[in-house]
């Protein structure tokens, strides 16, 4: 019996035989290092990785591609934004829904002299922009958020936030879009970010251990890189290059890795967010629908519209732990999905669902209705125990 | 274009505005190759774009505004 992926909040899968075939492509036919010889194979390679930077820019809506740096996650992207902003004396502002990829670096800032605001949402992880508003200090640096969670799956007011931080000087949007790039419409021009981190191996379709970040013009001479090494350029000196993205990116690239995650953007520039959008909310949808077959035995977190979410949905079974369910989804109907904290403890304290957490199902591009109907079928199993 | 023709170069930061460059320049059928930084101008190790003289304004023309480079340099 083939296994029903429905973990591709936590990382895609299967991928679109593109990115493989880009992968494979590169490591047979080119091998090269990027930026690093001034041989054919060497610039064919940084060729890869420059179309790579293009397919991203088009998809964000980045007028210049070099303003995107490449990393090996989104973790790494937004340590980078958040270690390198922020000063001893600023102040910053964050949402109650964050994962910890943002909430860890923050409470670390904040043991050295940051001040940190989180701001409530409500228990279905509804942010109101006016209590956003309200937090804003003569020192506030910067709002840091996710574009929707990876608990609750709502979508949150990006576009009402960036006209919040666009009205005041010095202050930076910085937007974690883990779980949104590829998968909803991201504009950094019309939203009002100034700094957004991806991840490659999610909605992106590219593989693990492949990320980045956009910082926007000028913003670079205010963020201190935390890696300095070789960078291909400006060899003659021993000083980290100042210019983007040769900034951050030192050390050789996963070439390989950014060769799959090209392959995986040009594919959803192909297919268009808006008809990747479009099928993972009819899943969705679908999902919602015949959770309300089970009344009172589930309880179902974030917002009851399927268009204020993103395709993962957080749930609980009567008294079932989400360990249970998962266990006997995995064993019983070949069912992947993921139970517990999801890396966000914040997020389930907002929801009420802290220590235990909850069982999450998140589908994807790939998934089909079957498997929608599959997953609810195992659900009543499960309940009838 | 051969190796024998009267060439510039456009010498840049690093190989990702090099790249650019050339996706730029052949955007508007300009013929022109990435080739290793000539000894003579620079011991970095990185690429610049080789041109014919005779496209020297276009080249100048299709950069301008759209990327940093340091110089353009016949040879």
């Amino acid at each position: 019996m083939e296994a029903v992926y429905l973990d591709n909040a936590a990382t895609s899968f299967p991928k679109p035989g593109a990115t493989l075939e880009a992968m494979v492509r590169y490591q047979r036919e080119i091998g090269g290092s990027p930026g690093r010889s001034g041989h054919r194979l060497s610039i064919d390679a940084g060729r890869i990785v420059h179309e790579t930077r293009e397919a991203l820019a088009r998809l964000f809506n980045v007028d210049d591609p070099l303003r995107i740096v490449f990393t090996k996650n989104a973790t790494e992207a937004l340590n980078i934004a958040l270690i390198g902003l922020l000063k001893p004396g600023d102040h910053v502002i964050t949402t109650g829904l964050e994962h910890n990829s943002v909430m860890r670096p923050l409470r670390f800032l904040a043991s050295h002299g940051v001040e940190l605001s989180v701001i409530p949402t409500s228990d279905r992880g509804e942010l109101d922009p006016d209590d956003m508003s309200a937090a804003f200090r003569v020192n506030t640096r910067a709002v840091v958020m996710t574009h929707a969670s990876n608990v609750t799956g709502t979508i949150m007011p990006l576009k009402e936030v960036g006209a919040l931080t666009r009205d005041r000087e010095n202050v930076v949007l910085c937007v974690d879009a883990a779980q949104t790039a590829g998968a909803l419409p991201v504009d950094v021009a019309a939203m009002g970010v100034d700094l957004l981190a991806f991840t490659g191996h999610k909605s992106l379709f590219g593989p693990q251990g492949t990320g980045g970040l956009y910082i926007r013009k000028g913003l670079e001479h205010g963020i201190a890189p935390f890696m300095r090494g070789g960078t291909g350029s400006r060899s003659e000196f021993e000083e980290q290059p100042e210019f983007m993205p040769d900034k951050y990116e030192c050390g050789t690239p996963n070439t390989i890795g950014l060769a799959g995650l090209g392959a995986g953007a040009a594919y959803i520039l192909e297919k268009g967010v808006d008809a990747v959008r479009a099928k993972e909310l009819t899943l969705t949808r679908r999902f919602l629908n015949r959770l309300q077959e089970f009344g009172g035995d589930v309880a179902l977190y974030g917002p009851a519209e399927a268009e204020k979410r993103i395709s993962l949905i957080s749930f609980n079974l009567r008294d079932i732990t989400p360990s249970d369910a998962a266990l006997f989804l995995d064993e019983q109907w070949n069912i992947m999905c993921r139970p517990g904290l999801h890396c966000a403890p914040a997020a389930h304290r907002t929801i009420g669902t802290f220590p235990q957490g909850t069982v999450r199902f998140s589908f994807g591009f790939f998934n089909t209705e079957d498997h929608v109907d599959l997953a609810a079928e195992a659900l009543r199993s499960l309940l009838q125990g | 274009m051969t190796r024998e023709d009267p060439f510039g170069v456009v010498l840049f930061e690093s190989v990702s505005h090099a790249l650019r460059a050339e996706k730029i320049s052949k955007a508007e059928n300009i013929p022109c190759k990435l080739i290793p930084v000539p000894r003579q101008l620079s011991s970095d190790c990185g690429v610049c774009l080789r041109f014919s003289v005779v496209h020297r304004e276009r080249v100048e023309r299709a950069l301008s505004g759209q990327l940093d480079f340091y110089e353009i340099v016949l040879l």
